[in-house]
């Protein structure tokens, strides 16, 4: 017995050596003097492909309307891919969903980056969500163009975010235009703020403070998640507000307006271009209030609001024949929404920027060509894009608008700024941009 | 819960045993070693054979399988029933958000450490009133806070509110770059990094746990589950049982937590939802109730099975939104047929199976 144990005591040492040994072998070592220096050629592009991808909540509580974004991208890339390609290549669109949370963000991220070999991030949907996974893609090299949000992140600074480009106009552009008309069209009313508690809430309170501070006389947030705003309203109702300037999501828009209805709060309502999509806003309306309200685009009449792409009431816009034209070809099931109205317009604007990168695009090449002709871009925007290689803001204005039958009836001319005290000027220039024939843009290569 | 696992090893402690076995299995400590030690390795193995995705999807599972490794002892050995680790997983996130922020931060073991250290600590707070409780009001109690902890994070701007904070990974030191490339032959990136600081926290967090489920501990608790008079009058302090039960199992939540905030490189309210913590449960209960293999594998089936479902769902020409919408489904179909025809999770009846074919034989 004592021996036997002893033998095994032995066996069981020289097989761990043996196994130690074995590990120190197949490591290794050292690294190799020589570092050469590796030239890898860029992911995700071929001769005839070039893969691109994005995150968007397919699922849970933002999906609705959301989700249709991408499928607006797939249907313009799908024409584009139809009629021969950007130089050849066919545009590849993965779509992740991320339901919104910025864990899940992260995790898809990884996926396109690391897995599918994305030869750039385009339209990935969300402030809290996207500022999960920006740093990782700017540390990784990989562009991440057109960001679906208004936050200042995706290009006030360029030196700290080099690869990310902004595309619709910042929150903090809008709260200023938002400001100035009420500034110049409602001087004596009191105004009352209903903000989403991040960065969306805050720059576009900002933007308007700039023209409004004395007018605003009470200010609310809301947490997203958190379905009761009664108290926040009934806040607004007692500083008798005349005026309530909501910068909140699509689904906010439908809380405060039922919530107003039952409370009996008839104020005036200005919301953010966000929170203003009058089919979605009512179909949400329907929904939250079990039927009691009938779903119609009619139900935002009066609301003012903002535009900066036309979007489904432009009935006699060209970009709406191109798109709706599009969407019938290449569209998946559904009609053609403003949500995928907004994705065709960032496709558009993607398809424009891999032309201007020339015949053989590198990830860096996008980025260069974006910074050198992007300002000079013309596409479905009202306003012209302000990138450059001090910003990477995208569209640099919008126009004000009143709701009627779920139409914007527009009160003003293309107001365009910047951020920080840059004035609000008129330039309807952009506006007048009408697609080309084939519906495909054509850019020279910017070098 | 008098469960199965209960008599299983009743019958297992009446086994005759071989020699060998009686020492491998009276030395708790030298199995647990080898079994860690084998363990790291296939883990390095694994993590050097596969692409950056699946370290990636690695780390994912370490900080699912530390957390769900915690709950598995609190519910299936201590029988206390929480919905609320998640939130316990947000008090390990947001410490080492905050630890890993400014210019020179702690090193990672100490950041780990604080993380776990400041997570006991609410743990011991909210374990002191849970003890007191029983059955669906610990639940209660846990889902309350499950529910609270990310609204509170709203309350104070240094964390970041809505968009939540983001981690800084510090740069990894060179000697470890050093000794990766010796070991392995490959440059070490930094997802391969926080996956191993994953599969590392976990390996030495479920030695700890195997341990302490083995020992006096362990069966403290269990008795403490199974027969609360029993327990008392065998001289067991219930409350104290139940408090460091409680305390060990959110001090994992929030090692985990800390892996979590390395791995998703930030913390925001909305990841730490309920849906979280019932996730983990769905996890533990998946797996096996207080099985550490359980956990484990239940862990790696909320990793890898939405995404393969997804990618199927892709493949078989759905649309985007479709193949979304088709994970949460299957996960939820798995969940019933495990239940309907498996209620003692997979090694549970995996283990079953197994007895009862020795039993035959």
């Amino acid at each position: 017995m004592q021996r036997t144990r002893r033998f095994r005591r032995a066996t069981r040492l020289v097989g761990l050596l043996t196994a130690g040994a074995l590990l120190a072998a197949c490591g290794a070592g050292g690294r190799p003097d020589d570092g050469e220096g590796k030239t890898t050629p860029d992911v995700g592009i071929t001769d005839d492909t070039i893969k691109i991808g994005g995150h968007f909540p397919l699922t849970g509580v933002a999906a609705p309307g959301y989700s249709e974004i991408p499928s607006g991208h797939k249907a313009y890339y799908d024409y584009v891919n139809a009629n021969g390609g950007v130089n050849g290549r066919k545009i590849e669109y993965v779509v992740k969903d991320d339901a919104y949370n910025p864990t899940n963000t992260s995790t898809v991220t990884n996926e396109l980056v690391l897995k599918e070999e994305i030869f750039g991030m385009v339209a990935g949907l969300g402030t809290p969500t996207h500022t999960a996974v920006v740093d990782f893609l700017n540390a990784e090299k990989v562009p991440d163009l057109m960001v679906s949000s208004g936050s200042l992140m995706w290009g006030d600074d360029p030196s700290k975010r080099p690869w990310t480009f902004g595309w619709q106009p910042d929150y903090m552009i809008e709260g200023k235009i938002i400001g100035q008309w009420v500034k110049d069209n409602m001087p004596d009313a009191k105004v009352g703020l209903f903000l989403q508690d991040d960065d969306f809430g805050r720059d576009g309170e900002a933007g308007a403070r700039k023209y409004i501070d004395g007018q605003i006389v009470e200010t609310v947030r809301y947490t997203p998640g958190n379905t009761d705003v009664a108290p926040q309203l009934a806040k607004l109702q007692a500083a008798d507000v005349d005026l309530v300037l909501g910068f909140n999501v699509p689904s906010y828009t439908a809380l405060s307006q039922l919530t107003a209805m039952k409370i009996n709060f008839k104020p005036k309502w200005f919301y953010s271009n966000v929170g203003s999509d009058p089919a979605l806003v009512g179909s949400l309306l329907a929904r939250f209030s079990e039927g009691k309200v009938k779903s119609s685009a009619a139900l935002l009449d009066g609301v003012l609001t903002t535009e900066y792409i036309p979007g489904v009431d432009a009935t006699d816009s060209e970009w709406l024949k191109l798109w709706q034209k599009v969407w019938d070809a290449h569209g998946a099931e559904g009609e053609l929404t403003n949500y995928r109205i907004y994705g065709m317009s960032q496709a558009y604007t993607f398809v424009q920027a891999l032309q201007a990168a020339g015949d053989d695009p590198s990830r860096e090449g996008v980025v260069d060509a974006l910074e050198k002709v992007g300002a000079t871009l013309e596409g479905p925007g009202l306003a012209p894009f302000r990138y450059s290689e001090e910003s990477h803001l995208g569209i640099s204005g919008m126009e004000v608008v009143r709701l009627k039958d779920g139409k914007g009836e527009s009160l003003t001319p293309v107001l365009v700024t910047d951020i920080g005290d840059a004035p609000i000027t008129e330039d309807d220039s952009a506006a007048k941009d009408v697609p080309p024939a084939n519906g495909i843009p054509d850019v020279k290569p910017a070098s | 819960m008098p469960t199965t696992t209960e008599t299983a090893e009743k019958a297992h402690a009446a086994e005759p045993r071989g020699g060998l076995r009686r020492r491998w299995g009276n030395s708790v400590l030298p199995r647990h070693l080898t079994l860690a030690a084998l363990g790291l390795l296939a883990v390095t193995v694994v993590l050097e054979t596969t692409g950056s995705f699946a370290n990636s999807q690695l780390a994912s599972m370490a900080y699912l399988g530390i957390a769900a490794g915690g709950l598995t002892v609190l519910t299936g050995l201590n029988g206390q029933l929480s919905l609320g680790h998640g939130a316990f997983m947000a008090v390990g996130a947001y410490t080492t958000a905050l630890f890993l922020d400014g210019d020179n931060p702690l090193p990672l073991p100490g950041v780990l450490a604080a993380a776990t250290l400041v997570t006991l600590l609410v743990g011991a707070a909210v374990g002191v009133a849970a003890a007191r409780l029983h059955g669906p009001y610990i639940a209660g109690a846990t889902l309350a806070l499950a529910v609270a902890v990310p609204g509170v994070v709203l309350h104070f701007d240094r964390l970041g509110g809505e968009q939540g904070l983001g981690v800084r990974m510090p740069e990894t030191p060179a000697w470890v770059l050093d000794a990766a490339y010796f070991v392995t032959g490959s440059e070490l990136n930094p997802t391969k990094y926080v996956a191993y600081i994953g599969w590392a926290a976990l390996v030495v967090t479920y030695v700890l746990l195997a341990n302490l489920m083995r020992g006096r501990v362990g069966r403290t608790w269990r008795a403490v589950r199974d027969d609360e008079v029993a327990a008392e009058i065998a001289g067991v302090h219930l409350g104290r049982a139940r408090v460091l039960a409680f305390v060990v199992s959110t001090a994992c939540a929030g090692l985990a937590g800390a892996v979590m905030a390395m791995a998703v490189r930030i913390t925001a309210p909305s990841g730490f939802s309920l849906t979280l913590s019932l996730t983990l449960l769905s996890a533990v209960v998946l797996g096996g109730l207080g099985s550490l293999t359980g956990a484990l594998i239940g862990s790696a089936l909320l990793t890898f099975l939405p995404h393969l479902v997804t990618g199927v769902g892709v493949d078989a020409g759905l649309t985007d939104v479709r193949a979304a919408e088709l994970a949460p489904a299957v996960y939820g179909l798995t969940m019933i047929v495990v239940i309907l025809v498996a209620p003692a999770g997979i090694t549970g009846t995996v283990r079953n199976l197994w007895r009862r074919r020795r039993g035959a034989a």
